[in-house]
């Protein structure tokens, strides 16, 4: 396929999210606004009132009714849309499993925020990883490219028949929604083809169905057993998406990681979101001074890509995770995981968690961190205060 | 377009046959949206359901919002004549679901919202909510409720939607109507519907549609509707309006096991009750 250059444009992540959105041309929109998601929320009413999207937009009167609302519009057929933060989508909660039971196509995009109290309106992970049981393939944006490359995605792999459920995407709060960037976007004609219109209809008035009644025990694990069958599934149908989408954008897409300097690393950074920006400054300093280290990136959260991560993890030295969210009583959300999968692997995992409430992480600590890992001076987790 | 037989409700349950009066107005092209409620056991189980209509199943708080966005979307389709229903109880209506269904109101969204109200959490054994009245025992009101119950039409009326109306099983055809006229309008239709429970109102299942009329003649369920704000009785309710035609509150209460301890203190509560609603009625009839 040939590569056709979109409009360069310089945009903050929230409004280049909507103008994927924009693009992608959902049916119902369904927003309550909450910081730091309330300016793209501003920019899809001004294309909806310009007449730029034509979509019904629901202007609801809480985050719940919000998922609830796309819920009944996904069902009966329509592209739909919704993006929230931190609160909001704790409050959403009930209705992120609903859907994400349902396997209902959904697109919501996540303006990652710490979770109160104490209040804090900033940057962190912790409202985003609190979703990883509800059935949402889960992906993270590094930058503000990146999230418009990824919401114009999310909808064509919610939408596969092989897969059919939910895609929340990732996308760090005021590091991301508020920061002007370069975007390179893909023209109109070339976004109807990569995501043609949604064919998937349950309320069919000549063949009515029961959406999501009682299931008895037996049925019951029998949905879940599909659902866990549709995620899995999904890793290739992601990897297919993000090939494709390469093609036709003539950009570096990757699929549920992406692997920097690791060819010959002895050590490694994991990391997901904004700061793998930073993680990547600090790694290209330290090869400087001929230190072995590569960064790995985790693209998408869920279904987390096991395989992937161990065999990159397979014969290093060492393996650093890098944490904005923790489960209390345990460990950091991402460093469970990565430890919990790479179970019979001899490479030793560390964790830092840092960042928390949107506190800075400068690629100077990252490289001091890593140092501390090089010489056999790390404990098994340290928190950045 | 029937309610099918061979459901899961309880013995003189009125909810299938109110179904049933509802889905032959508005027909083949209704959705129902039912939230958790009584309704969600008798709909079935995964194998089957007896409604001959989409039906699509809603968390407790979230049957007004759903129902929005599948009015949005069918909307958005180009689709024609068809009626989004949100089916709920008390519970789902006047409690954890008021916020969403004060939303829907407020926006105008095009949607018949129909509550059958059997005054209580029914589907989990009988416990109170904002809707059950005055002096009922429940599992959680063990020696009567102490709270009056909440006025929901004339609440869902002051959010300015175009119909609100009250209905009774025992009264089909006045029902019927109001569905009809609902479905003629756009925008946000509200039908409150008194359901008479006999295991949760402790009485014989084959005294239904009695029960359902006594609360009718004795003025404690008054049968109106607010079509753009202006009030209208309907029915026999017309008559009631004068005093005297009015059976005392007692007559209604003596089947119903829920009301067994009340004093004769706590009965004449309930009887002001009911005239000071019709002092009520007498003013907005005037208006």
């Amino acid at each position: 396929m040939q590569v056709v250059r979109g409009k360069v444009l310089a945009l903050v992540g929230n409004h280049a999210v909507a103008y994927a959105v924009k693009q992608a041309k959902p049916q119902v929109l369904a927003v309550y606004p909450i910081t730091p998601q309330t300016t793209m929320l501003e920019k899809l009413s001004e294309y909806v009132d310009k007449g730029e999207l034509k979509a019904e937009m629901i202007k609801v009167e809480s985050e719940h009714s919000a998922m609830a609302s796309i819920y009944g519009a996904a069902v009966s057929g329509s592209r739909v849309f919704t993006a929230t933060s931190s609160q909001g989508l704790l409050y959403m909660t009930e209705m992120i499993y609903w859907v994400g039971g349902q396997r209902a196509p959904i697109v919501a995009a996540i303006a990652t925020r710490a979770i109160a109290s104490p209040w804090s309106i900033w940057d962190d992970h912790q409202d985003f990883v609190s979703k990883r049981d509800a059935i949402w393939i889960q992906m993270m944006a590094e930058n503000v490219q990146d999230a418009y490359d990824m919401t114009l995605q999310a909808f064509k792999i919610s939408e596969d028949k092989r897969v059919v459920l939910p895609v929340m995407m990732g996308f760090d709060g005021f590091i991301l929604t508020h920061t002007m960037e370069r975007v390179e976007t893909l023209p109109d004609n070339v976004v109807d083809s990569f995501i043609p219109p949604r064919q998937f209809n349950l309320i069919d008035f000549d063949n009515p169905l029961g959406v999501g009644p009682i299931a008895t025990p037996d049925k019951y694990i029998e949905f879940r057993y599909k659902a866990m069958q549709a995620m899995e599934r999904s890793k290739n149908v992601i990897k297919e998406v993000a090939k494709e989408y390469e093609d036709i954008s003539g950009r570096n897409q990757y699929g549920l990681t992406e692997c920097y300097m690791c060819d010959d690393a002895e050590f490694l950074l994991i990391a997901m979101g904004a700061w793998v920006g930073d993680i990547r400054v600090a790694v290209n300093r330290m090869r400087n001074e001929g230190k072995k280290v590569g960064l790995l990136k985790i693209r998408v959260f869920r279904p987390f890509p096991k395989e992937e991560v161990n065999d990159i993890l397979k014969g290093r030295k060492g393996a650093l995770v890098f944490d904005r969210a923790y489960s209390f009583g345990s460990g950091g959300v991402l460093g469970i995981e990565t430890r919990a999968n790479a179970y019979g692997l001899d490479t030793p995992i560390y964790n830092v968690i840092a960042g928390l409430g949107g506190k800075d992480v400068r690629p100077m600590e990252i490289q001091k961190i890593t140092e501390d890992m090089i010489e056999g001076k790390l404990e098994n987790e340290r928190w950045l205060l | 377009m029937k309610f099918l037989r061979g459901n899961a409700a309880c013995p003189g349950c009125p909810i299938p046959k109110e179904l049933d009066a509802l889905l032959e107005v508005t027909g083949k092209k209704t959705v129902l949206v039912v939230p958790a409620s009584c309704t969600t056991v008798i709909m079935g189980d995964t194998t089957g359901m007896p409604s001959t209509v989409p039906v699509v199943h809603s968390a407790f708080a979230a049957s007004p919002a759903i129902a929005s966005g599948i009015s949005a979307s069918l909307r958005s389709k180009g689709e024609k004549d068809y009626s989004v229903v949100v089916w709920a109880g008390d519970g789902g209506t006047g409690d954890i679901g008021f916020a969403s269904l004060s939303g829907a109101a407020e926006r105008n969204e095009d949607i018949i919202y129909v509550c059958y109200d059997n005054e209580a959490y029914m589907n989990t054994g009988i416990q109170r909510s904002g809707l059950t009245p005055y002096g009922a025992w429940t599992t959680t009101t063990p020696s009567g409720k102490r709270e009056f119950k909440k006025p929901l039409p004339m609440i869902v009326a002051e959010h300015n939607v175009p119909y609100v109306a009250t209905a009774s099983v025992a009264y089909i055809f006045d029902y019927q109507n109001k569905v009809k006229k609902a479905k003629e309008i756009k925008g946000f239709r509200y039908i409150h519907l008194l359901s008479p429970c006999p295991p949760g109102w402790r009485y014989d299942s084959s005294l239904t549609i009695e029960i359902a009329k006594l609360a009718v003649e004795t003025g404690i369920w008054p049968l109106y509707e607010i079509e753009n704000g202006e009030f209208r009785l309907t029915s026999i309710s017309k008559v009631l309006i004068d005093k005297d035609k009015r059976k005392p509150v007692e007559s209604y209460i003596k089947y119903q096991g829920r009301f067994a301890k009340l004093s004769a203190e706590d009965i004449k509560k309930l009887q002001d009750y009911v005239d000071e609603m019709w002092e009520q009625i007498k003013g907005l009839i005037k208006k």
